[in-house]
Parts: structure tokens; C-alpha cells; sequence
């Protein structure tokens, strides 16, 4: 390890940034923009489980009276947006900014503005969604919005209006994203790094660029269709018209199951960082593991329509798409072997981070057997829009996806903030959650083989079904539990934590090498990489001994702070939010106030654009 | 040791050379082909689905319309806005080779047309002025469509067709703006070589629109 953790106390590098509210919101730091992703995306989490709290409360009996039927609706399509829109990508995203550029030894993204804007969208369009709640109009059409279900004649308020739009504002962010990460890592990384030396969480990282690239403009249409039909009349989703009842589905779900990946392969570049370092092994089969990866993208955009078995489209597609549902079980059976292998004969150290990597394999195991099994048709035709399915997607999303980020902060929380988070408390944060989780979500394999339907507000008693839902409510409160003690880490280590220094864990990747939290310009000298695990296999790169220099005395240009990305995307959003105002038949004020917003934008963009990066040098 | 003296000054060379910028554009423009892409397909799969006229290319005759509705597609008028605006990519190109050219004595030649080849100004006020015509064709079409009474909530294909040409119409009005930048900023203190990665980049976007375009004429004009 390059230094010892001997720091002095106030700020663990005794290096000094710019502070106060004013330098976050003008910042252009990926690893400031990443913190932003990272709290709000916990902030959204809060809600999406409080949410689903509430489900839990109202199903804890047979025929509940907790909620009506109404509010459950907006409760379960809310819980299911916020956390797959507004939680698991945008901590995603947290990671992505964090990381990609520390692990591939650049000093910030490819486009550091472009990075800015991209988190205040997804931020100003998280809050106008759930502007919703506050006028008792949530969405309520499920995540999905199946039509007809959304057309005017079913969900005539603004529910649906605000979902719409507010997917589409979130699209704008991922999209622009995916760009700036694409771009970054193909074009910043350090000499020497090859992109099969890259690490693990960078080419999974990576994958998800193309994924969120090539699936986000599908639904974007989608979008735009249903868009059309509400507010100016158009026939895409309308029967009568001869429409086909379907091709909302379709959309929908060629971008929806790539989505599933853009989900879960940030969590498994997480978990292959994580493992290697605890069992003090490189990781097993690395090339393996990348083009699992690869493949598993590829084929998400041929799986499809095994979410539409149940409508009826005919022998002949049903056994196309599940032939090619099964064969994705293939690459990703293969990552849970390569983790597997990676540990065997390690030096294992249970770590809490790595207690949650292990957590994702077993969780995950089951959610990806419980999926090939509803991947064969006459199967799927019992288990569809039963609780099994749901059982299905929290093992993946829950037990993969967010064990895998849970992995993630525990492990990277040092190197952003400097400090350790407690293991002590992070080992109940665990065992708390993985009780929780499998007490919530185990018996709803039960309650769904027995027939108990999704997005139902009520059951009655005596269909055997009461147990299983007072468990399943149970383990839902125990999670609660764990998300306070998580919080609680998450708080307190922020001061109490111990230093971590450079490379807290031992670990062999790039972003170890440096002071934790690392100087805004990340690198003090470009490093010269020549293996994939450069703190292990060669002489780590170092920073220059002593106190750390600012950029201006080491003579590293830095992007100037601006609050131009904030304003385009305020504006932006207000644009989109401005369209409501059609549907409440304020067509004047709904023009004047579109046509507004957007010059202002684009007289900000224009500002933005012409207004250069950096001051010259 | 590393040292501040050992710290390069700049930025570090990309990895492939090219710039960020190029890299981007690309990576928008595969996002761009999977938009049209879902726009394109869903015309194609609402094609003949429509219960009543007026229709692309066939005669909408009663009970199904109300009166007999002739062929409403207008092949000669939209090959001619076709032609435009391809002749506006090849004025893209020649705008980028001024860009790019600029300062290099006599790379045009001594021809007649030389001094005019060598106008970037003129050139970028041509595409723009192309990529205009092209989107009054595009006015002229949709309201005589509307005369002839197809509006966007008519039928299938009126809300398809609408929507994706509109789509396409709105990427070339986009692109009609970044042009008149470029041609503003070469009015106020002129595009040089140093500039050629900007105007490269706003003729691989304008190309792109234009090829969507051949791709919409085919598929939704001429192929019946």
C-alpha cells in the first residue's frame, strides 16, 4: 500500500475544497456529482420503502382497510417506479461517476457539464413526479402503463401525465449519461490501460452505456405515442381505430427487459470488485466475466416478449422467446461460477461489503432459477401476474441488484469520504436485511403458486393465503429495521469512521492508489498501467509525497464551476412539466409557458456552449 | 518520486486520438437510429390497418370514407424536397472542406467557381438554406394532407405518418439551427482548420438526418 493511513483527523487527506451549498450546486466534480446520485437515490429509496410499507401494512390481513383501492394502485406503481427509475439506476449512476473515471486513471469524465446536467434532470425530475403525491394524483397504472389502462377513457386525471413525462425527463438523463460515460471510457483511459485490463465494474459499467443507449430511445417513442394519444387525439394505442392491442407491450418491453440488465450488471461489476479483494485473489476467469456481460446485453434485446406469454402471440414466438430466454441463464449462470471459483481457496475475509456480495450470489441464484422457470411458456401461464412473479423480480432487483450496491457503498464509502463505515453495525445492516428480505419474499413464492394476484388491493381470508402475507409484511417491517441501521451507519461513520487512507482494504485496482477521498483532479500524474490489478501484480502508481498540491499548483487544468447545467435542466423540466396544462385545458397558457421555458433553455444552452470548459492555459 | 515537475501541463492525450466530441456524436447517433427505428417500424406495422381513408396509396372509396378519397401520398412533390435535401449534404461536405481548407492557397484551384469554393459562409448558408426549403416542402405537404382531411387523430396512418415525419421534420429544424451558429460564429470571427471538429460534427448529425430521410422516402413513399 502506498501510504499509511497516518492522516491527520479534521479531513482524513488534510486536503481542502471548496464548501458550502454553492460549490454543490455549481460542481462538475464526477466524484461530487456522484455523492449527489448516491444520497438522493438513498433519499428516493426511503420513500419507494416507505411505499411499499404501506403495501405491506394494507396486505398484512385478508381484506384490509388500510388504504383504498385507489391509493394502493398509486402505491404499487410508485414503489416499482421509484425504486427501478429514481433508486437502482440513479445508484448506478452514483457508482458509474465515483468510479469509472478513478478506475480507468483519468481526471474527470469525458464531459464534465454534460455530467452536471445529467444529475440535476434526474433530480428535478424525481421531484416532479412526486409532485404527483402531493395532488393526490400519483401514477397509477402500474410501472409498465399497460394501455389501454392509461388511454384518457380509463385514467382520465393527470395521474398517468405525470408518470409519462416524468420517465421522459428521466430518459433525457440516462441517455445524456450514457453518452458522457461511453465516450469517457472509450477515449480517457491511462496508458497502458487496455480495455481487457480494465476493471471488472468499468466494462460492466460499460455494457450498460450501450444497453441505456440502445433501449431508452424505444421507450422514449413509447412514450411519445401514449403522449400524443392523451393530448392530441392520436389512434397508436386505440383499438377501435384497429390498433394493435399490443404495441405498447412490445415498446415497452424491448426496452423494459435490456432495462432488467441496466438494473443488474452494475451490481455484478460491483460484486466482481469486491470479491477479489476479500478473498485476495484475482478474479476468476476475468475474460470470461467480460463477455458474459456482453453477451448477457446482447441477448436482453431478444428476450423480450417472455413478458407477454400470457397474450397469446403463438406457439411459434412463445418458443422462440423462451429458447432465448433460457439461453441468457447461460452467461449469467457462468458470472455466478466465476464468483464462486474466485473464492475458492481464497483468503476470505468476511467484510460486510463482502458479506453482501455473498448475499447477491445466494439471493440472486434463486431469483435467476425462479426466472428460467417462469421462462418456459405453459409455467408462465400459471406463475403471470401471480405474487410468484414478484417473488421472482425482488430476488433479482432486491437480492441482486440492491445486495450488490449495498456491496458497493460499504465498500467505497471510504474512498469517497474518507472514513470506514462501522462493520459492527454493518453486519446487523446485513443479517437484518437478509432476514428481512427472504421472510418478505420467500412465502410470496407460496401465495403466488397458490393464486394470489399481482396489484390486487385485498384478498379474502380462508384461501390459505393469510400466513404466508403476514410473513412476507413481517420480514417488510424487518427491513425497515435494517434501512434505520444502514441510515444510521451511514450518518454517523461520516465523522466517527476511522481514517481509511489510500487503500483501506488491500485491494488491487487503480482507484486504491489514491488519497481517499482522492483531490479533485484525481491524478496528480497520469499512471502508467500494465496489468489489471496494478496495486497487486506491479509497482502501484503513488502520488507525490507530502501535502497534497491543489491543481493550480500542480498546473492541471480544471473545469470552471458553473450553474449553467442546473438552469438548462430546471428549465428543461419545467418545459416538460408545463405540458400539463394541456390535459387541464389550458391550451393558451400551455403553449405561451412550453414556448417560454423551452428559449430560456435554450438560450442557457447556448450560454453554456459558448462559454468555454476551462479557463485558457 | 513523482514530483510537480514530472506533472505534463494540458490534458493527457484521449486514448484513440480522436475527440470527445467525435466519439459522442457517434454514440447519439446509434441512439438516434433506434429512435426512428421505433418510429419507422410502427408505421409499418399500422400500414393497412387503418379502418378509414384517407390512405397512403390506395383509394379510399365508400362506405368506407365517406366520399371517394384519392391516393393522398404526392411522390413527384416529395422527390423534388428529397433532391433538396440531399444536395443539401453535398453543400454540407463542401462547407466542411472550406472549413477545413481554409488558409491553404489555392486548394480550390484557379477555376471560375474557386473563390466561391472556398466560402465556408456560403456553403453553411446553403445547407441551411436546403435544410429550409426542405421543411417548407414539409409545411406545404402536411396542410395540404389536412386540406385533403388528414389530420393527425383521423386514422392510423394519419397519427403514424404525422408523428414520424414530424420526428424527422423537428431533427432537421434542429439541425437548420446549428447550422445558422455556425454560420454566426463564421460571420463574427470566422471558421478556420481549428474549427473543422465542430463543423464536422454538425455535418455527421446533418448527414445522418438526411440518410433517415432516404430511409423514410423508401419505406413510406415509394414502397407500396
Amino acid at each position: 500500500m502506498a501510504t499509511a493511513a497516518t492522516a491527520p483527523a479534521p479531513s482524513p487527506t488534510g486536503y481542502h475544497e471548496a464548501s458550502g451549498v454553492w460549490s454543490w450546486l455549481a460542481t462538475v466534480d464526477h466524484k461530487r456529482i456522484g455523492a449527489l446520485y448516491l444520497y438522493t437515490a438513498l433519499a428516493w429509496f426511503i420513500v419507494g420503502g416507505f411505499e411499499a410499507l404501506l403495501i405491506r401494512v394494507q396486505l398484512q390481513g385478508p381484506n384490509g382497510r388500510f388504504v383504498t383501492a385507489d391509493m394502493y394502485n398509486m402505491l404499487f406503481t410508485m414503489h416499482g417506479t421509484t425504486m427501478v427509475f429514481l433508486v437502482i439506476m440513479p445508484l448506478s449512476a452514483a457508482f458509474f461517476n465515483l468510479l469509472i473515471p478513478l478506475q480507468i486513471g483519468a481526471r474527470d469524465v469525458a464531459f464534465p457539464r454534460l455530467n452536471a446536467f445529467s444529475y440535476w434532470v434526474y433530480l428535478f425530475g424525481s421531484l416532479f413526479m412526486n409532485v404527483s403525491w402531493l395532488m393526490g394524483q400519483a401514477p397509477d397504472g402500474g410501472w409498465f402503463g399497460y394501455s389501454p389502462l392509461t388511454s384518457l377513457q380509463y385514467s382520465s386525471g393527470l395521474n398517468i401525465d405525470f408518470w409519462l413525462l416524468g420517465l421522459q425527463i428521466l430518459g433525457v438523463s440516462s441517455l445524456a449519461a450514457a453518452f458522457n460515460f461511453i465516450t469517457t471510457i472509450i477515449n480517457m483511459r491511462a496508458p497502458g490501460m487496455q480495455l481487457m485490463r480494465m476493471p471488472i465494474f468499468t466494462w460492466m459499467a460499460f455494457v450498460v452505456q450501450f444497453l441505456l443507449v440502445l433501449a431508452f430511445p424505444v421507450i422514449t417513442i413509447a412514450l411519445v405515442f401514449l403522449q400524443f394519444d392523451r393530448f392530441f387525439g392520436t389512434q397508436f394505442y386505440e383499438a377501435a381505430a384497429g390498433a394493435d392491442p399490443l404495441l405498447w407491450q412490445h415498446l415497452f418491453w424491448i426496452f423494459g427487459h435490456p432495462e432488467v440488465y441496466i438494473l443488474i450488471l452494475p451490481a455484478f461489476g460491483l460484486v466482481s470488485e469486491v470479491l477479489p479483494t476479500f478473498s485476495r485473489k484475482p478474479l476468476f476467469g476475468y475474460p470470461v466475466v467480460v463477455f458474459s456481460g456482453i453477451m448477457i446485453a446482447f441477448l436482453g434485446f431478444g428476450v423480450w416478449a417472455h413478458h407477454m406469454f400470457a397474450v397469446g402471440m403463438g406457439p411459434m414466438a412463445d418458443t422462440l422467446f423462451a429458447m432465448t430466454t433460457m439461453l441468457i441463464g447461460i452467461p449469467t449462470g457462468v458470472k455466478i461460477f466465476n464468483w464462486i471459483f474466485t473464492m475458492w481457496g481464497g483468503d476470505l475475509r468476511f467484510t460486510t461489503a463482502m458479506k453482501f456480495a455473498i448475499g447477491l450470489i445466494a439471493l440472486f441464484t434463486i431469483g435467476g432459477i425462479s426466472g428460467v422457470m417462469h421462462a418456459s411458456p405453459p409455467a408462465d401461464l400459471q406463475q403471470t401476474d401471480t405474487y410468484f412473479i414478484v417473488a421472482h423480480f425482488h430476488y433479482v432487483l432486491f437480492g441482486g441488484s440492491m445486495m450488490g450496491l449495498f456491496a458497493g457503498v460499504y465498500y467505497y464509502y471510504p474512498k469517497l469520504v474518507g472514513r470506514m463505515m462501522s462493520e459492527k453495525i454493518g453486519t446487523w445492516h446485513f443479517w437484518l436485511s437478509f432476514i428481512g428480505m427472504n421472510l418478505t419474499f420467500m412465502p410470496m413464492h407460496w401465495s403466488g403458486l397458490m393464486g394470489m394476484p399481482r396489484r390486487t388491493w385485498v384478498y379474502d381470508a380462508g384461501q390459505g393465503l393469510d400466513t404466508y402475507n403476514m410473513i412476507s409484511s413481517v420480514g417488510a417491517y424487518v427491513q425497515a429495521v435494517a434501512v434505520i441501521v444502514f441510515m444510521w451507519n451511514l450518518w454517523s461513520s461520516r465523522k466517527k469512521g476511522a481514517v481509511a487512507g489510500n487503500d483501506p482494504w488491500g485491494a488491487g485496482t487503480l482507484e486504491w492508489s489514491m488519497p481517499s477521498p482522492p483531490p479533485d483532479y484525481n491524478f496528480a500524474v497520469i499512471p502508467t498501467v500494465t496489468s489489471r490489478y496494478p496495486m497487486w501484480e506491479s509497482k502501484p502508481p503513488r502520488s507525490p509525497d507530502g501535502p497534497m498540491k491543489s491543481a493550480k499548483e500542480l498546473g492541471i487544468p480544471m473545469p470552471n464551476p458553473t450553474i449553467k447545467p442546473l438552469i438548462v435542466a430546471l428549465f428543461m423540466v419545467l418545459m416538460f412539466a408545463s405540458m400539463l396544462l394541456i390535459h387541464l385545458g389550458h391550451q393558451q397558457l400551455a403553449v405561451a409557458s412550453i414556448i417560454t421555458f423551452a428559449l430560456l433553455m435554450v438560450l442557457g444552452l447556448y450560454s453554456w456552449l459558448l462559454t468555454p470548459l476551462e479557463d485558457a492555459h | 518520486m513523482a514530483t510537480a515537475a514530472a506533472v505534463g501541463h494540458g490534458h493527457p492525450p484521449t486514448t484513440t486520438g480522436l475527440d470527445h466530441r467525435k466519439v459522442a456524436i457517434w454514440a447519439f447517433i446509434g441512439s438516434e437510429c433506434m429512435l426512428f427505428t421505433s418510429l419507422i417500424s410502427t408505421y409499418l406495422a399500422y400500414k393497412g390497418r387503418s379502418i378509414t381513408g384517407p390512405f397512403p396509396h390506395e383509394v379510399c372509396n365508400p362506405p368506407q370514407c365517406a366520399t371517394t378519397l384519392q391516393p393522398i401520398l404526392n411522390i413527384p412533390v416529395t422527390s423534388v424536397s428529397t433532391f433538396v435535401l440531399l444536395m443539401s449534404s453535398l453543400f454540407m461536405v463542401m462547407a466542411l472542406a472550406a472549413v477545413q481548407n481554409k488558409g491553404k492557397p489555392g486548394w480550390a484551384g484557379t477555376g471560375r467557381f474557386a473563390r466561391l469554393q472556398e466560402s465556408s459562409r456560403f456553403w453553411l448558408m446553403a445547407t441551411a438554406i436546403a435544410g429550409t426549403a426542405f421543411l417548407g416542402f414539409q409545411a406545404f405537404e402536411f396542410t395540404s394532407f389536412v386540406h385533403e382531411g388528414l389530420t393527425i387523430r383521423k386514422n392510423l396512418f394519419g397519427s403514424s405518418f404525422f408523428t414520424l415525419t414530424g420526428f424527422h421534420g423537428a431533427h432537421v429544424t434542429v439541425g437548420v439551427l446549428w447550422l445558422l451558429t455556425l454560420f454566426a460564429i463564421d460571420m463574427r470571427r470566422g471558421l478556420g482548420p481549428k474549427d473543422s471538429l465542430i463543423v464536422d460534427i454538425s455535418a455527421l448529425y446533418w448527414h445522418f438526418v438526411d440518410v433517415v430521410w432516404i430511409a423514410i422516402f423508401t419505406l413510406v413513399y415509394l414502397i407500396k
